[in-house]
C-alpha cells in the first residue's frame, strides 16, 4: 500500500539539554565525578609545570603528604572531632529553639508580628562582629564557640522553618478544622507533620552554614579544631596546611549532606520534589 | 434530623459588602447547590456555615443552636491538596479517630465505620496506599469518606469535583447521590457546572454578585437520575434557565456586535 511505511519510525532521543528534563543516575554520577577529576587534574598542572609558587599554592601531593603527617605525627583526628563537635553543639541548640519557634510563627499571626522583623533585623548583623562581645559575655571555654555558631545560624533558621511550615496547604488545616480538631491538634497533627520534610531540609541546608561559621568562632581564644589548625598556619605560612584543613571541612560537609539526602528520601517517601 | 438555618445573614470584609441578606435551610438528607457567577460569595457561603469564616451578623444555627466555629457536625470536602500524603488511604479516613472531640466513643465501631465507608466509596483495593499514588477521582474519594467518617449532620462541598475530568466527574456525581441515600447527611454543594447543580441538587440556589444575594431558588423535579436524564427535555430545561439567570445576574453578556466591528476591523 502506498503511504504506508513498514519501518517505524526514527524518533530521536530527549535532548539531555531541555529546560527541566531528566537524567539518568549513572550519567548524573558521571558527570559528578569529571567535575572534581577536572579541579584536580587542573590543580595538578598548574603546580607541576612549576608556574607558581609552592607558597602560594602547593601541590596535591603535598596536601595529601600534609594531611598524612597532620594525621600521624600531629593530632589531625583530635582536630577533627573537636570542630565538630562545636559545629554539632551550635548547630543543635540552634534546631531546638528554631524548630518550635518557626511553628509558632507559622501557626499564629501575632507570633509572627513579634518576632518576624525582629529576626529579619537580626539576620543581617554580622555573626563575626559578635566576636569580641561573646568573648565578654560567654568567656573563653566551648560556650563562647558554640555562641558564635549559633548565632551564625539561629536567625536563618527560624525564618526558613516558620517558611516551610507557612508553605503547608490551607485546605489541609482547614479539613482538620472542620473535622474539630483544636489548635493543638492542627498544630501537632497537621502542621508539624506536613511540614517535616522541608524542614528537614532547612535543618540539611543550614548545617552547612554552621560549617561555615566554624573558622570564625575558633578564632575565639581556641586552642584546638580545623578552624584554629587553619588560622595558625595562615601564621606560618603552611599553605598545604590550610589546604587540607578546607578539604577535611568540605569531605565532611559534602558526607552529612548526602546521608541527610539519604535519610530524607527514606523517611518521607511521600515528599517528592 | 437536624435543621440548619441562615437567616437575614450577611458578611463583609472590611468596606466590601460580600454577602447581603442570606436566607436559607438544609435539612438532613436534603441536597442543596449553590450556584452563581464569580464573586458572588458562594464559596464565602459555603464557609461561613463551615466556620472557617465569621459572619458579620445575621442568624446561622442547628437546631437552634448558633454556629461560632468550625465542628464536626459540618464536615468539610475541599477541591485538593486537603489530604495528608504522610498517612496511607485507611489513616486518612480514620484521621478525625485520633482527636479529642471523638474520646469516648466506641472503637470497634469505628474500626466497622472506616471499613464499610472505604467499601463504599470504592477504596478497599487501595486501603494501603498514599495518596500520591492516586488519581485525582480516588483521592477525592478519600477526601469524602474522611468527612463522612466524622458522622456529619451536614456535608459542605467546594466545588469538589472541579480538578476532575469529566469522565470521572459522571462517575463521582452517581457515587455521591448514593452517598446521599446511604448517609441520610444534608449537603451543600457549591459548583460552577450548572449540570452538575441540577444533577445531583433537590434544590438549586441561584447567587447573583455586586452584593452577593440569593437571586432565585429552583426546586429540582426530576426523576431519578441516570445519566441519560442529562439529554432529557426537562432536564434541559432546568440548565438553559438556570444558565441563564446567571448569564443575567453576572453583568458578562457579551456584546456580539462590537466584537464583529472589532473583528471586521
Amino acid at each position: 500500500m502506498e503511504g504506508v511505511k513498514s519501518q517505524p519510525d526514527q524518533v530521536a532521543p530527549r535532548s539531555l539539554w531541555t529546560v527541566r528534563g531528566t537524567l539518568s543516575k549513572p550519567l548524573y554520577r558521571f558527570i559528578a565525578l569529571t567535575s572534581f577529576v577536572l579541579l584536580l587534574t587542573a590543580w595538578w598542572s598548574v603546580t607541576a609545570s612549576g608556574i607558581v609558587d609552592p607558597m602560594f599554592l602547593p601541590s596535591p601531593q603535598d596536601v595529601v603528604g600534609q594531611a598524612w603527617n597532620w594525621a600521624t605525627t600531629d593530632n589531625l583526628f583530635a582536630d577533627t572531632g573537636i570542630s565538630i563537635y562545636r559545629v554539632m553543639a551550635g548547630f543543635a541548640l540552634s534546631a531546638l529553639m528554631a524548630v518550635p519557634l518557626g511553628l509558632y510563627i507559622g501557626a499564629f499571626q501575632p507570633v509572627r508580628a513579634f518576632f518576624e522583623p525582629l529576626l529579619e533585623f537580626s539576620r543581617y548583623l554580622p555573626a563575626v562582629a559578635f566576636v569580641p562581645l561573646v568573648l565578654l559575655w560567654a568567656g573563653i571555654g566551648e560556650a563562647s564557640k558554640i555562641t558564635v555558631i549559633w548565632l551564625g545560624t539561629f536567625f536563618q533558621m527560624v525564618l526558613m522553618i516558620s517558611d516551610d511550615v507557612s508553605r503547608v496547604p490551607m485546605s489541609q488545616i482547614e479539613a482538620a478544622r472542620t473535622l474539630g480538631a483544636t489548635n493543638g491538634e492542627v498544630i501537632r497533627k497537621v502542621l508539624l507533620r506536613s511540614a517535616m520534610p522541608g524542614m528537614f531540609d532547612t535543618l540539611r541546608l543550614t548545617l552547612g552554614f554552621a560549617w561555615t561559621y566554624l573558622v570564625v568562632a575558633e578564632m575565639v581564644a581556641a586552642n584546638s579544631g580545623l578552624g584554629y589548625a587553619i588560622l595558625q598556619s595562615q601564621r606560618f605560612l603552611q599553605t598545604d596546611r590550610i589546604f587540607v584543613g578546607i578539604i577535611v571541612i568540605g569531605i565532611i560537609g559534602l558526607i552529612t549532606d548526602q546521608g541527610l539526602r539519604f535519610i530524607h528520601r527514606r523517611l518521607f517517601p511521600w515528599a517528592k520534589k | 434530623m437536624s435543621t440548619l438555618l441562615v437567616s437575614h445573614l450577611n458578611k463583609r470584609f472590611g468596606g466590601f459588602e460580600a454577602l447581603r441578606d442570606i436566607d436559607l435551610t438544609l435539612q438532613s438528607g436534603e441536597f442543596v447547590a449553590l450556584v452563581g457567577a464569580s464573586g458572588c460569595g458562594k464559596s464565602t457561603l459555603l464557609r461561613i456555615v463551615g466556620g472557617l469564616e465569621t459572619r458579620s451578623n445575621g442568624v446561622l444555627e442547628i437546631d437552634g443552636q448558633s454556629i461560632t466555629g468550625p465542628g464536626h457536625d459540618r464536615a468539610m470536602v475541599f477541591q485538593d491538596y486537603s489530604l495528608y500524603p504522610w498517612l496511607s488511604v485507611i489513616e486518612n479516613v480514620r484521621f478525625c479517630r485520633g482527636l479529642k472531640a471523638y474520646r469516648g466513643q466506641e472503637a470497634n465501631e469505628a474500626i466497622r465505620r472506616a471499613d464499610l465507608l472505604l467499601d463504599l466509596m470504592g477504596l478497599t483495593r487501595v486501603r494501603d496506599s498514599r495518596p500520591d499514588q492516586l488519581s485525582g477521582g480516588m483521592r477525592q474519594r478519600v477526601a469524602i469518606a474522611r468527612a463522612l467518617m466524622a458522622q456529619p449532620d451536614f456535608l459542605l462541598m467546594d466545588e469538589p469535583f472541579g480538578a476532575l475530568d469529566t469522565q470521572t466527574r459522571e462517575v463521582m456525581h452517581d457515587l455521591i447521590l448514593h452517598v446521599k441515600e446511604t448517609e441520610k447527611s444534608g449537603i451543600l454543594f457549591v459548583t460552577h457546572d450548572v449540570e452538575e447543580a441540577v444533577y445531583l441538587a433537590d434544590r438549586v440556589v441561584v447567587l447573583a454578585p455586586h452584593p452577593g444575594h440569593i437571586d432565585s431558588v429552583w426546586h429540582i423535579d426530576l426523576p431519578k437520575r441516570t445519566q441519560d436524564l442529562k439529554l432529557a427535555p426537562e432536564f434541559l430545561t432546568y440548565k438553559r434557565e438556570i444558565t441563564q439567570r446567571i448569564r443575567a445576574t453576572s453583568g458578562m453578556v457579551s456584546d456580539l456586535s462590537a466584537l464583529e466591528a472589532l473583528a471586521a476591523g
